[in-house]
């Protein structure tokens, strides 16, 4: 399992970088934030809040050295200091709140987008030159789609004109939050045009990848040899030809997946879904930089723990990288 | 035909930035009587809800959201040259210490990082905004140029050039960066699309200079309008399909580079004669 | 007694600037039970005669002419072109298999080595129980020399001389009559490319199947094959028994590539080889396509293409042999002097 050890390092590494990097932010931008954000604010902040900024920040007269260390200790207490936005609230409580809904919305998408879109690359590369061909250009353009843009289109054509989504929120008004039929029906409902919009926009990414990496594949003497072994075209196109150029797709896939995100982030504003991306907007709009530091940390945590389930997966799917060396 | 098409919209889009306002002449934030018009003879792509002209807020918009993506595309590939051409040169520590931080750079998500860090500028202008997206979006440039670099390396001239006594910097930018400029190139028209989108993504979210009409900001304001729930699609349509346009075409220049270099993409259309039996 | 009858058969690779003949009339007779050889530098068109036999060409490759008859033992003839999509997955591999070029890349990377004999008896053979099937993958292997443990293996996890046994072992699961073998050896050094000739001559005598062997080594040729052709720019250019072939060579070609070779064992000879590179398939030199690189080359070999005829004299003479040569010197005979 070297391999897996070898990511798993690299992961922490990064997860150190990010961490780092989030402390060092607020210290190399130009200006004080704390100041800045008085300036910003016109005086409208309450004095603790002032305060527990300075807090969270780590912004005091001890040396750097020491403020890292005290970041990094409170960090391991999974303090991520009070949110201005919501104040008294901690950083952690508002994520905390808000992380399901974006980790459900954005997971369910892009794994559904991952299983259609790899699936037509596969037929287009299989059955080039017929009609599947049409779907190339199409792909080539919904590839550089903004998120949010393609947001706004389903909003205004299944939500405003059409009305047959809700445009906004992440379940009814009229229903109780709990372990009901009702209310998990009304999420799905919700969940709807966003997570479309999601598989919309990340979908192209997937079906241009795996057709070109299949296309190529088909090459491969393997396949021209499972072709000559009498194999069902389906047992050829599947088990051995898709099966090979799934791998280097995988690694493809766990690249895109900090663009995904970045693009769910926008499209939960358009929809006012209550995940970690809106709340990152109130942050944003209210100078709120602990949580939108909060929210940038615990976004790259969790890309970093998708890509090591990629590599997970990985491993699963190819013989070798699980040799041992001997 | 690919690659053809392909530059038909770039310079179409480069055209219109560059010369495209010098036509108009008009200003895109004048304020007119005639809010929320649809496309008409007069307003070609319609009117916002102050009435401003929306085909002179596209023309405008594409200055500022090219600009911005080619302003931070020079800069992200300057930075890539530089860590992809000598990582790869060197190899050794320095290699291993400038890949890992590729990497990095890499599986961070770009977009949340340049919010944060766009929040923390004190003024939001058009090149500040362009250096916060151009640090976090060099690294795919890297690693393309980096890998290539060490196939580069082994060729005859470069050896020749160091048994010749030549120094690393000079071989590293007058010998091998010139054999990579198609590299540069396709990896340059790359990071102008991401980062027209990052910076579109930030004007939407009111995080970029909004007294500044780009194509983001357009689709702020027609978000913040209600231009949707007030049916005005023609308020938030052109500005989308602007950036997929252009994002079109360079995927067609790329795309059309990869067939050159790999034959089997290409989409076979011969007649096969039957065989006689 | 012919297994196989390949008849005026044309493969061209179509372009937009033009159609390539990779294969032109060629015409070949396999032998039941016979080591076919056919020997040619790259880019003579002998693996895509192989394909176009296995009709295994994709686009832009195709086939423009000729036939491919396939005679079964109980006598009924097959048009192998003419086979409709099922009936061509029947045909292969229960009548014909290919082993090729190099295992390393025909043997799929994420399957282990028994699942791929597996999944070739569970579609041709689908009366067999998952047991038996296992035991015949057992079986296959421990004939070309595997232990039955290697049977969980996946091909990175064997040597290069195992995968290729391992190719073969699934060449041999539904007892072809004909196997198509593509360079089998040339990825491997000389010790592992014996015991693998040995072992391909064993199982011909064990099972009686017909070899079509493809390799650019001719002396190689000379040690398995019972028969050879040689193919130059698409054409085969001169056919006789290996024996015949290696005393008196009529083509000048034959004769070139004699000389390029080392035996692989015996002493070491001179290697002449053949001046020039092979020819450009796009723009074949008018008359006989060898005659630029050719040190006999009269005037008229520039303008008259040669076709392929029997030879006059000794070669088809005491041992049977039928030659034939494509050479207008000595009046369509060829070169007669021994190699």
């Amino acid at each position: 399992m070297r391999f897996l050890a070898r990511r798993l390092g690299f992961y922490l590494l990064t997860a150190w970088a990010a961490i780092t990097l989030n402390f060092l932010i607020p210290r190399l931008m130009p200006g004080d934030p704390v100041e800045l954000l008085v300036a910003r604010m016109k005086g409208n902040v309450e004095p603790e809040a002032i305060d527990a900024m300075r807090r969270a920040f780590g912004i005091s007269d001890a040396s750097l050295w020491q403020q890292y260390l005290d970041y990094l200790g409170n960090l391991a207490r999974g303090e991520l200091g009070r949110s201005i936005t919501f104040f008294p609230t901690e950083v952690s409580t508002v994520i905390a709140d808000s992380l399901p809904w974006t980790v459900a919305l954005v997971g369910v998408a892009t794994l559904i987008s991952y299983l259609i879109g790899t699936s037509l690359g596969v037929l287009m590369a299989w059955k080039r030159g017929t009609w599947l061909d049409g779907v190339l250009p199409a792909a080539t353009f919904m590839h550089a789609v903004p998120y949010f843009w393609v947001a706004l289109a389903l909003v205004f054509v299944f939500g405003v004109t059409l009305q047959w989504f809700p445009v906004s929120r992440a379940y009814g008004l009229d229903v109780m939050p709990g372990m009901t039929g009702e209310f998990a029906a009304s999420v799905l409902y919700h969940a709807a045009l966003p997570a479309i919009t999601i598989v919309i926009a990340s979908m192209a990414d997937r079906i241009l990848g795996m057709r070109n990496v299949m296309v190529t594949t088909l090459g491969e003497d393997y396949v021209v040899m499972a072709e000559a072994k009498g194999l069902t075209s389906r047992r050829v196109m599947w088990a051995y030809a898709a099966r090979n150029a799934i791998l280097p797709n995988i690694t493809s896939f766990a690249l895109s997946l900090g663009f995904v995100v970045g693009g769910s982030v926008l499209t939960e504003i358009v929809f006012s879904y209550p995940g970690i991306g809106s709340m990152l907007l109130k942050g944003v709009e209210n100078e709120d930089f602990p949580l939108m530091q909060g929210i940038f940390l615990v976004i790259s945590l969790a890309v970093l723990v998708a890509n090591f389930l990629a590599d997970l997966a990985y491993v699963v799917l190819d013989p070798r990288t699980r040799q041992e060396s001997e | 035909m690919k690659i053809k098409i392909g530059f038909g919209i770039l310079v179409f889009f480069a055209l219109m930035a560059l010369v495209g306002p010098l036509l108009i002449g008009a200003d895109p934030a004048a304020t007119s009587e005639d809010g929320l018009q649809g496309p008409s003879a007069e307003h070609w792509l319609g009117t916002t809800q102050t009435g401003q002209d929306i085909l002179t807020q596209i023309v405008y918009g594409a200055r500022i959201s090219m600009g911005v993506g080619v302003l931070s595309a020079v800069i992200a590939n300057l930075l890539a040259i530089l860590v992809g051409l000598v990582g790869g040169y060197f190899g050794g520590a320095v290699d291993e210490v400038l890949s890992v931080l590729t990497n990095i750079f890499l599986v961070l998500p770009a977009l949340p990082l340049i919010i944060v860090l766009a929040g923390y500028l004190p003024q939001r202008g058009v090149g500040s905004v362009a250096v916060v997206i151009a640090v976090t979006g060099w690294a795919w440039g890297a690693r393309v140029l980096r890998a290539q670099t060490l196939s580069v390396r082994r060729r005859d001239f470069v050896q020749a050039a160091r048994a010749s006594g030549e120094g690393p910097l000079r071989i590293i930018f007058f010998e091998i960066m010139p054999v990579l400029l198609p590299v540069i190139a396709t990896s340059f028209l790359a990071t102008v699309v991401a980062a027209i989108l990052a910076e579109a993504g930030l004007s939407f979210l009111g995080l970029a200079d909004l007294s500044t009409v780009s194509w983001g900001s357009m689709l702020y304001f027609a978000q913040n309008g209600q231009a949707l729930l007030i049916g005005a699609w023609w308020w938030f349509i052109p500005p989308g399909l602007c950036i997929a346009l252009i994002g079109t075409g360079l995927a067609l220049v790329n795309f059309g580079i990869d067939e050159i270099a790999n034959p089997r993409l290409r989409t076979v259309k011969v007649k096969v004669r039957k065989a006689r039996t | 007694m012919n297994v196989l009858e390949i008849r005026d058969l044309g493969v061209d690779y179509l372009s937009q600037t033009g159609a390539v003949h990779a294969v032109a009339d060629v015409s070949l007779d396999l032998r039941r039970g016979e080591i076919l050889g056919l020997a040619g530098e790259s880019g003579s068109g002998k693996s895509t005669l192989a394909n176009a036999v296995a009709r295994l060409l994709r686009p832009p490759a195709a086939i423009t002419s000729g036939s491919v008859v396939y005679h079964r033992q109980d006598g009924t003839a097959v048009d192998v072109l003419a086979l409709k999509r099922d009936e061509l997955r029947a045909f292969r591999w229960k009548e014909l298999a290919v082993v090729f070029q190099s295992a390393m890349n025909s043997l799929n990377p994420v399957s282990t080595v028994g699942a791929q004999i597996d999944d070739v008896l569970r579609i041709h053979a689908p009366k067999m129980s998952r047991k038996d099937r296992a035991e015949r993958a057992v079986e296959l292997l421990q004939r070309v020399g595997i232990s039955a443990d290697r049977r969980r293996s996946y091909p990175h996890e064997l040597s290069g001389g195992m995968r290729q046994r391992a190719a073969i072992a699934i060449a041999l699961a539904l007892n072809p009559e004909v196997i198509i073998m593509d360079e089998p050896t040339t990825a491997l050094d000389v010790v592992v490319q014996r015991d693998i000739l040995h072992e391909i001559r064993a199982l011909r005598e064990e099972y009686g199947f017909a070899v079509v062997f493809i390799t650019h080594d001719l002396s190689l040729l000379m040690e398995i094959s019972d028969r050879i052709a040689i193919m130059y720019a698409g054409r085969v250019v001169e056919t006789g028994t290996a024996e015949a072939l290696h005393r008196t060579p009529r083509h000048p070609y034959t004769l070139g590539l004699l000389r390029s070779f080392p035996r692989l064992h015996g002493p070491r000879e001179e290697l002449l080889g053949i001046p020039g590179t092979p020819p450009d398939l796009r723009s074949l030199p008018p008359g006989c396509a060898f005659h630029p690189r050719c040190g006999r080359a009269m005037e008229e070999c520039s303008t008259r293409l040669p076709l392929l005829t029997r030879g006059a004299d000794g070669a088809d003479g005491a041992d049977g042999s039928d030659g034939e040569v494509a050479c207008l010197l000595n009046g369509g005979r060829g070169v007669e002097e021994a190699s």
